[in-house]
């Protein structure tokens, strides 16, 4: 009995968290206006621009980049929507203030959605990887498929804390407009939609100030390309900028009401 | 107090709590105490303060003077929390997860959950457990809530309006779940709108105005406030004879019935048969908790 009852204290914040995380993944997968853009737009896109409306003579080293960005493109959105939505809705329907008040730890309320979003992330990462090899004629290494995909998974956490941010600000409906107000500009604006020679200078020049420039310039190196200005200035960037955001939507989020 | 009383801590208790929200003030130096084995029923108009009270309960707010605590300790210890059940009335739970998640995730944070099968039939939402929470009706769902909210052997729980939107049989159903975990020892706070509500369920009333407790007690002494009792007869007395009466307080005519308001209904009784030997329909009745409430908060007002 004393084993029973050390074995839950034990596990009782591991148990948590997996059962949080679950039922937070479970939930936007069986909501469809979560989890059919979030899977199926990075899909589709690549089909599109990736395999379909790819040029003729496009070198197998294009191809492969393409594919990259759109694994960016579509690593950003379940952080972006997965913390921004819910949070703002759970703000807005009161469930935010249920789940302070009940005896759940506020370390694995936001570790479930976390975990989520990444688990979304791998998810849309592997399908993406499915399509390149069976008709992107997309062809890398067993390394390159594995740092890849590791690349998309942590590669959330950035906009993790961005969704998290926006989640802090708006309320309801509003958050779903603003990320989109973000999350497509941004993806123009980095060289992950379109190629950066393709803007003009100004903005070109300006792409370091976006997550997914740094994470798409990782995305590149990871397929046998390379960055622009070398795979550790890329993460410190990312880590910097995860840093700050999460640092100014936890405070946020602490007094929030 | 009774050294019982010293030693153990009631389930809940603000302590001249003060909560501003920058120029108003919510609370003004509250003091509040919710005891084991007993439902307490928080009454007051809208504004009052009930909800920021609760609140400040829930480590949701903290006091800017004065204290808030559960079981003797600070609300936003989670070990103090897992003595916590709760319902709360704005709380949307999430649409695409079926009862039965809802609740194996709610149980999770406890560390003595009740058993699932025993949480839903207590519950009565055996029947709703493979059904997604958002296709229930908001009477189910208010149910799921009240599942929700015991599913952790709660010590105290605290049950904002818990009734709403409920027919008859599902609020009698609720009331009773209620009424048994008080028995066996658990401390109940209830907020709600519904007097018929309180008076049915609560043993004890806290009435808020204006950030601060003006009246409680058991319900019986709350309704007892200015003792007042409604004669109800037809008669051929006129009203303006009635009023000059000593101890009417109030008396309408509705067509041939009047309507008295006194602190001495016998007396009252006793001359309107005097006056009038074809008086019929007698009626005598106990002021309502809502007589009880109105005078109270005239009176504070």
């Amino acid at each position: 009995m004393t084993t029973l009852a050390i074995q839950r204290q034990g596990g009782g914040a591991l148990a948590i968290l997996l059962s949080e995380t679950r039922m937070e993944f479970l939930r936007l997968l069986r909501a469809p206006a979560f989890s059919v853009p979030v899977i199926t737009f990075p899909l589709l896109f690549y089909v599109l621009f990736g395999v379909v409306m790819v040029p003729h003579n496009a070198g197998e080293p294009v191809l492969r980049q393409i594919f990259a960005n759109f694994t960016v493109f579509g690593v950003m959105a379940p952080g972006l929507f997965g913390l921004g939505v819910t949070l703002a809705i759970e703000r807005d329907r009161g469930l935010l203030q249920l789940k302070r008040a009940l005896p759940l730890p506020p370390s694995a309320y936001l570790g479930a959605k976390l975990l989520m979003a990444m688990s979304f992330s791998a998810i849309v990462s592997l399908l993406l990887m499915v399509v390149a090899v069976t008709v992107g004629q997309v062809v890398l290494a067993l390394t390159q498929w594995l740092t890849l995909f590791a690349l998309a998974v942590v590669g959330a956490l950035p906009f993790c804390g961005l969704g998290l941010l926006i989640g802090t600000l708006v309320k309801g409906q509003a958050a779903p407009a603003l990320i989109n107000l973000i999350y497509l500009p941004m993806s123009f604006l980095s060289g992950v939609l379109i190629p950066l020679q393709a803007l003009p200078h100004a903005l070109a020049v300006a792409a370091p100030i976006w997550p997914c420039y740094h994470l798409s310039q990782l995305a590149q190196a990871a397929v046998g390309g390379t960055s622009a200005s070398g795979v550790a200035t890329h993460i410190l960037a990312l880590i910097g900028m995860a840093s700050v955001l999460f640092g100014i939507a936890l405070r946020r989020w602490a007094r929030l009401r | 107090m009774n050294d019982r009383a010293l030693r153990i801590p009631p389930a809940a208790a603000l302590i001249g709590a003060v909560k501003r929200f920058g120029a108003t003030t919510a609370l003004t130096g509250i003091d509040l105490r919710i005891e084991p084995g007993r439902i307490t029923a928080l009454l007051g108009p809208n504004g009052a303060g009930k909800s920021t009270s609760i609140a400040l309960l829930l480590g949701l707010l903290e006091p800017d003077s004065g204290r808030a605590e559960l079981f003797g300790e600070s609300p936003l210890r989670i070990e103090v929390r897992q003595r916590l059940g709760l319902m709360l009335q704005s709380a949307a739970l999430p649409e695409t997860l079926r009862v039965r998640e809802l609740l194996s995730m709610t149980s999770k944070y406890y560390p003595q959950p009740l058993a699932l099968a025993e949480c839903a039939a207590t519950a009565a939402v055996t029947d709703l457990l493979p059904r997604f929470y958002g296709r229930l009706s908001g009477g189910q769902q208010r149910r799921v809530q009240f599942a929700v909210a015991i599913c952790g052997r709660p010590e105290l729980l605290v049950l904002d309006e818990p009734t709403v939107g409920l027919d008859i049989t599902a609020r009698t159903a609720v009331w009773q779940s209620v009424r048994s975990l008080a028995a066996a020892g658990c401390a109940v706070l209830l907020s709600t709108h519904h007097l018929e509500e309180a008076e049915a369920l609560a043993d004890h009333v806290a009435v808020i105005m204006q950030g601060r407790v003006v009246a409680s007690g058991t319900v019986s002494e709350v309704r007892a406030h200015g003792i007042h009792r409604r004669i109800r007869c037809v008669t051929s007395v006129s009203a303006e004879d009635v009023r000059k009466w000593e101890d009417v307080r109030a008396v309408e005519r509705r067509q041939q019935r009047l309507d008295i308001e006194t602190v001495n209904a016998e007396a009252i009784v006793r001359r309107l048969l005097i006056a009038d030997p074809h008086l019929a329909e007698l009626e005598v009745l106990q002021a309502g908790l809502a007589e009880a409430l109105a005078a109270i908060t005239q009176e504070a007002a």
